[in-house]
């Protein structure tokens, strides 16, 4: 295993160890209001990430957004071949977690350090839960 | 997790297979918070339909049947995707209304009560003050936490069916008292007369205040705030800001005042929402496209006294010829209308009245938005403007009064 560039350690975490490349956001999460669920693209109008797939994506949210509804959504979207592959987010809520734990994705809420200053969109990273870390692998 | 001997023995299955598996499941994510045990719940709210679930989640579902599950707890399902009276009408894929009846036989097989609907703290169960539940969607949450003073997280569709099949719950979050606690504070100074305006004041807040923990403490209410309109307000907090839980000072279980209700924390913020703030929201949607074709009233679904004073706003007027006003609701408030004649003026007037669904959840939304050439939806929903983006709707606030007026005139104002 290559030594990170960088690592940012999480708070709590659940998951395999995954890698894949970053979609970094600015903006929230919901799967329920901003994804189209049958092809991964982020749709909703206005969205930071509008047009940007998920699929086997590392994704860092800052927060999550609503909705009861993403509870089913992780399962629905992991059974279509769409979902990504891991959840960083900063503050999530309940919903997300049980989603992400039904669904068996990686998911991890809080950091030490913020994404945003590290990690770039479409750079290569690992997100480890057993060790409550996410390393930057390689930039894109 | 400590266990008790109880839990211990569903964990080794003696309660069969789906307690078991359900259990196993909760303890993950229980971890994930630090939760050290369970709490008994004595009610469980689930979202479950074939829009939401999916296949995969259909299958889960029937495979969880086949382990003959069943639900240990009074337990309602929340609002679906499909009212079977319409199904036709809208062309919604027949295969996925099929699904939809096979998915309600299997919920109804495993003890739960398909209510269908979002309101159930209106319409079905008003738990305690410190009364532990396990409900979803978010606007029954923290309707619970708030006004009733109950402990209830957002429970997803697989979690608050878990808790159904356990009769418990991780205890994190809202069923400790530290995180109950006001986090920031909001003085109110606007009229509020109308319920779009108490949602203007959830998305002004949530939006500001992102977070599953922040929990607004309001105060300079002068009047008292009726059911619906807080309704209105906590799901637009829940919706815009993720948030599960506010105080009304004077007026919610667990704010006798400002500092009861901060238990001790210094606010992080404090915001003055003047009327000056509510038209700012109003004045922030895009009317690019001029089209005034569909109305929604739903998300949450109305309670009996929003039918009727909707209903008197619609007396001996018309819907627009081309313009579509929906309604959404629950079985028993629309046979509730019925029987007393409110239904019947909403239907002269041109109004749909779709029992058991949320608009925003209909299954082929995208495919009928397209067909029907619907750019914009206008509501006076703050929940359902914020929710439905995803569809590619064009969604803009606004006053009920200015809702009946743009559907009769099919003018946008």
């Amino acid at each position: 295993m290559t030594a990170p560039l960088a690592t940012i350690r999480v708070t709590r975490a659940f998951g395999p160890a995954v890698e894949g490349e970053a979609v970094v956001s600015a903006e929230g999460f919901s799967p329920r209001y901003d994804l189209d669920r049958w092809s991964g693209l982020i749709t909703k109008p206005g969205h930071k990430l509008e047009g940007t797939s998920l699929r086997d994506r590392i994704c860092f949210f800052p927060t999550a957004k609503g909705g009861i509804a993403a509870g089913w959504a992780f399962y629905d979207i992991k059974h279509k071949g769409i979902a990504p592959r891991a959840f960083v987010f900063g503050v999530t809520n309940p919903v997300m977690v049980q989603g992400a734990v039904f669904a068996e994705i990686a998911i991890t809420e809080g950091w030490d350090r913020s994404p945003a200053e590290l990690i770039r969109t479409g750079d290569w990273v690992r997100v480890d839960p057993g060790r409550r870390v996410v390393e930057l692998v390689r930039r894109a | 997790m400590r266990l008790t001997p109880d839990e211990q023995a569903m964990l080794r299955g003696e309660r069969g297979e789906a307690v078991r598996d359900a259990l196993a499941y909760q303890i993950r994510v229980g971890e994930f918070f630090g939760a050290e045990r369970f709490v008994p719940v004595t009610n469980a709210h689930m979202m479950g339909d074939i829009e939401v679930m999916g296949d995969g989640g259909f299958a889960y579902l029937c495979a969880t049947r086949a382990k003959r599950a069943r639900c240990t707890i009074p337990t309602t399902t929340n609002a679906r995707c499909v009212d079977f009276e319409f199904a036709a009408r809208f062309d919604q894929d027949e295969a996925e209304v099929d699904k939809e009846r096979r998915l309600i036989d299997a919920l109804r097989e495993m003890n739960v009560l398909t209510t269908d609907t979002c309101i159930n703290y209106q319409t079905l169960y008003q738990p305690h003050l410190g009364e532990h539940v396990a409900w979803g969607d978010t606007g029954t949450v923290i309707y619970a936490n708030s006004v009733f003073g109950a402990r209830t997280n957002f429970e997803s569709g697989p979690a608050a069916l878990a808790a159904a099949l356990t009769g418990r719950t991780p205890e994190y979050g809202y069923h400790l008292p530290q995180h109950r606690r006001g986090t920031l504070v909001v003085r109110l100074e606007a009229a509020l007369g109308d319920l779009a305006d108490w949602g203007a004041v959830g998305k002004i807040v949530g939006e500001k205040h992102q977070s599953y923990y922040a929990v607004p403490v309001f105060t300079g209410v002068e009047r008292v705030p009726l059911a619906d309109e807080l309704k209105h307000l906590g799901c637009s907090l829940a919706s815009y800001g993720s948030m599960a839980m506010f105080h009304m000072v004077g007026v919610t279980p667990e704010a006798p005042s400002l500092a009861a209700a901060l238990g001790g924390n210094a606010p992080a913020d404090e915001i003055v929402i003047d009327d000056a703030a509510i038209e700012r929201v109003y004045a922030g949607y895009a009317l690019t496209d001029r089209s005034a074709n569909l109305v929604v009233f739903s998300g949450p679904q109305l309670s009996l006294l929003e039918m009727k004073a909707l209903s008197e706003r619609f007396a001996g007027r018309t819907v627009h010829p081309g313009t579509q006003v929906f309604v959404t609701t629950s079985n028993g408030v629309k046979s509730a209308a019925r029987r007393l004649g409110v239904l019947q003026s909403l239907d002269a007037a041109g109004v749909v009245v779709l029992e058991g669904v949320c608009f925003y959840i209909l299954q082929n939304l995208s495919q009928m938005r397209v067909r029907n050439g619907w750019t914009n939806l206008i509501s006076n929903s703050a929940k359902i403007v914020n929710i439905i983006g995803a569809h590619r709707f064009n969604t803009i606030l606004r006053r009920t009064a200015d809702c009946v007026e743009i559907a009769c005139s099919g003018r946008l104002r």
